[in-house]
């Protein structure tokens, strides 16, 4: 899932400081499980607007509501009357919800009130962690599951790299290093030979490096 | 409300322990100030971030919950989560300028009658010499 964080209570206040009707509208799908963005966190960010536009004197009428998923345009058709009736959307949504909203209502200020910030999961309560970058090319089968491109700090394909110590990346004792758990991973399944094959140069093309990525099925376009 | 400003206070009380201390201290005439309002709740830890400031922002110049004693907790980990959800919203509070001590967490026994009281009156006091809350709302109408 697409974990977020919210931004800075002062910068959403920056944003939103010339505009008195605010829909607050979230996302109950990804970022409700990171507590970034569903209708909890809506409603908490609402109270907390409203309370300090009512400490600075200054009125102010917030909408909350979050739709089911804010990344597809029939999600957020059935919010049209709630975006028309107000000044600004501010979206709890990661960014692809916030440039869905900006594509279906052309002529409405869209802000996004969270920093998406990985494709990842939730280790337990209150800890996430990025697992996927998304690279287009996925080699998971070759490193036991555990992916080196998003949790190896130089991405590389022919790891450790000399600065594993104990298990452990270089660039910080807390930071497991991705490489050593591969190994121990395939040691456990019996597949260390797995790792006398060289990775040969990547092809970064399908990652986002030959322009925005786009992906068509004709067998299902109309 | 002119005159002297009298606080108000809720309080959040788990139905075990806390809600016990609250009905004996009742049951055994001790006086503590009107100006808390309790609500009880099954387990502290289902008062969530929204309750707090939605108390606040409706007119408490004071939230407090009480839960029941370390490790007392009758769905083991309740007062533990509501501990530090209290320091979550402490943090959220300084992010609106409104004073911190507005917000506080104690632990309790069904036995602490007198104990009730005393937090009852200290909650009450730190409240009272922070003023209203800095919400321009009508205090009278609640
Ligand atoms: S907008 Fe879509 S991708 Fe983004 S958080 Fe919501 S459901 Fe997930
Ligand atoms: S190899 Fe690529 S697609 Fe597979 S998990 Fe890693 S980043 Fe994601």
């Amino acid at each position: 899932m697409i974990v977020g964080q919210q931004k800075d209570f002062e910068e959403i206040k920056k944003m939103i400081s010339s505009y008195n009707r605010i829909l607050v509208l979230g996302c109950q799908t990804c970022v409700a499980v990171s507590f970034a963005g569903g209708m909890r966190e809506v409603e908490i960010l609402a109270s907390m607007i409203r309370m300090d536009r009512k400490m600075a004197g200054q009125d102010i009428e917030i909408i909350e509501d979050a739709t089911l998923r804010q990344c597809d345009f029939e999600f957020i058709d059935s919010v049209e009357n709630l975006v028309d009736d107000c000044d600004v959307v501010l979206s709890l949504a990661c960014g692809v919800g916030v440039q869905a909203l900006a594509e279906r209502y052309p002529d409405k200020v869209i802000l996004p009130g969270l920093n998406t910030s990985f494709m990842g999961l939730t280790e337990k309560m209150g800890v996430w962690s990025e697992r996927c970058a998304g690279c287009g090319n996925c080699i998971l089968d070759k490193t036991g599951g555990l992916c080196p491109i998003a949790r190896c700090s130089k991405g590389l394909l022919n790891g450790p790299c000399g600065g594993s110590m104990d298990g452990k990346c270089e660039i910080s004792s807390d930071v497991d290093c991705v490489w050593q758990l591969i190994i121990d991973r395939l040691r456990a399944l019996n597949q260390l030979e797995k790792l006398e094959e060289i990775f040969p140069i990547k092809d970064w093309d399908v990652s986002g490096h030959g322009g925005t990525r786009k992906i068509i099925r004709e067998d299902l376009t109309a | 409300m002119e005159g002297k400003f009298e606080p108000l206070v809720l309080a959040f009380c788990c139905n075990y322990c806390p809600s016990c201390s609250a009905d004996l201290a009742g049951s055994a005439k001790m006086q503590y100030p009107s100006n808390i309002r309790i609500i009880k709740v099954p387990c502290i830890g289902t008062v969530g971030t929204i309750h707090i400031l939605k108390a606040l922002e409706n007119g408490a110049d004071g939230v407090c919950l009480m839960g029941c004693l370390e490790g007392k907790c009758e769905y083991s980990s309740g007062n533990y989560r509501a501990r530090k959800r209290v320091q979550y919203v402490k943090n959220l509070l300084g992010k609106l300028s409104i004073e911190k001590e507005r917000l506080e967490i104690y632990n309790i026994s069904a036995a602490e009658a007198r104990k009730f009281c005393e937090i009852a009156r200290e909650v009450t006091e730190t409240v009272r010499s922070l003023g209203p809350i800095p919400l321009k709302i009508d205090n009278s109408k609640i």
